[in-house]
């Protein structure tokens, strides 16, 4: 099973970083927010405000559980208890970087922007994440992606992180 | 947590749904900061709020939750319903599963009653109480306001005080707390108070062993004289005997304790005017608390009418 270490995603979220300083930041428009998809993209965009913080950078931060506005809840039998949502700042006239840990069907991506567009109307949202495993379901793309990965459908993308799991690795 | 039908008592969640439900309550209740306070959670599910006994608050309390999770709610009114007419509850149970309802929301005189419709039909039923047995929403709502104000439920002293004998309140919220880990003590007219050999909770029956315990919660029962077949005691002493009294409001004030209530209140009864208005009064958190629990609920409940039935 291919693996990404704990090294490689520290490099790779290093390079993500510089990519919203040269890229992101410079097409901004009014102030700029990371929000992190909970729970594995949340403590990305932690990371990544961290390192903007570090160049310079201010950067606003968020944090949103799409649980409720899935799609596919009444197929779903295990209903994890809920998290809350931590968007301290109206999204209105605002850049949002969704931070998402794997970006698979779109499905996630979908629900993401229903729930910042119930907080205002930025002027503009990206979608970044980790990894693209591709199996898109909807008309959503990542614009941007550390990994691109060659995964057959049918095999899982995991991505676990120090914060949460105890370990740091990306297998497929 | 894992798929579960219907909530009919505390005692028949795990654990782990207890924590499950309480957690998400407060998500939940974020919701209602946002200028869009309602979630997509369960567009095209449909509930039905089926109420054989007159409540304004819990009733209008579901179905604010179900609203504000964008289901669609049809309320059936008994007294301009069939029931008055014969209809025995098993038909109008028929009836209602003809309408592929999703989520039922039961109350009933008779203790039981919720239970038998949620085994004869596939929506998700919810207990929204049932004679003097159960009223597990309330208690979720209870826990979620206490767990708000302190930080945690576990280690709280809570004294419960009135008519324990016919109240599902009593039952249902003593219960949650105690799983949760708080102390619980029973106060009342005697004879409305069980003893403590059959519930394990202390029975104190005036207020000074009240404030000997040292609770942190003071949790006032309303009176039920609805309930009541034959008097138990005089009702025009029922406030300065067991009542939260202007005096005993000052000392409640000066001990830092809070003062919760089910509503509707009967002023001048269980509670004075002025302690209405007491700065630890928690009476309006817990209308508040009580929808975004119920959201909670009905979000974490699997009704089996998903496949086509």
């Amino acid at each position: 099973m291919p693996t990404i270490n704990q090294a490689e995603i520290e490099q790779a979220l290093d390079a993500w970083a510089t990519h919203l300083l040269n890229s992101t930041v410079q097409q901004a428009t009014g102030k700029l927010a990371i929000v992190g998809l909970i729970s594995h993209g949340d403590v990305l965009a932690r990371r990544l405000v961290r390192k903007l913080q570090d160049a310079g950078c201010e950067a606003e931060y968020g944090a949103i559980d799409i649980t409720l506005y899935r799609d596919d809840l009444s197929l779903r039998g295990i209903r994890p208890a809920l998290k809350s949502s931590y968007l301290p700042f109206s999204p209105d006239d605002m850049t949002l970087v969704l931070v998402d840990d794997v970006c698979n069907t779109g499905r996630t991506a979908r629900a993401a922007m229903e729930v910042i567009f119930e907080y205002g109307r930025p002027a503009k949202v990206e979608l970044h994440c980790l990894a693209d495993r591709g199996g898109r379901q909807l008309p959503i793309h990542p614009d941007y992606a550390a990994f691109k990965l060659d995964a057959p459908e049918s095999e899982r993308v995991q991505l676990t992180l120090q914060e949460i799991d105890g370990k740091e690795e990306l297998t497929y | 947590m894992n798929p579960r039908k219907d909530l009919i008592t505390i005692d028949a969640l795990s654990d782990e749904d207890i924590h499950t439900i309480l957690e998400s309550t407060s998500a939940m209740k974020d919701i209602f900061t946002k200028s869009v306070k309602k979630v997509p959670a369960l567009k095209g599910k449909s509930v039905l709020t089926l109420f054989y006994e007159p409540s304004t608050r819990t009733r209008s309390s579901f179905e604010v939750a179900a609203n504000r999770l964008s289901a669609d709610v049809t309320t059936f009114t008994v007294s301009t319903s069939s029931v008055v007419k014969g209809e025995s509850v098993h038909d109008t149970i028929d009836t209602l599963m003809s309408m592929k309802m999703d989520y039922i929301i039961v109350r009933h005189k008779n203790s039981g009653i919720p239970a038998v419709i949620a085994r004869h039909c596939k929506a998700a039923v919810i207990n929204a109480g049932d004679g003097a047995h159960a009223h597990p929403s309330q208690a979720f709502l209870d826990a979620f306001t206490i767990k708000e104000k302190y930080g945690e439920v576990g280690g709280k002293r809570v004294v419960i005080i009135g008519d324990i004998l016919h109240s599902r309140v009593a039952r249902s919220t003593s219960t949650i707390l105690r799983r949760l880990g708080a102390e619980v003590a029973y106060m009342g007219p005697g004879p409305l108070v069980p003893q403590e050999k059959h519930t394990g909770i202390p029975r104190f029956t005036n207020w000074e062993q009240v404030f000997n315990w040292k609770p942190d919660v003071i949790y006032l029962l309303r009176v039920q004289n609805e309930r009541m077949d034959t008097p138990f005691f005089p009702r025009g002493d029922y406030h300065q005997a067991f009542g939260v009294t202007e005096e005993r409001l000052r000392r409640i004030d000066d001990l830092n304790l809070s003062i919760m209530h089910p509503g509707p209140v009967n002023r001048g009864v269980e509670i004075c005017d002025a302690a209405m208005d007491y700065r630890n009064c928690l009476i309006n958190n817990q209308v508040e608390n009580g929808i975004a629990a119920r959201m909670s609920i009905l979000y974490h409940l699997t009704p089996q009418t998903q496949n086509n039935d």
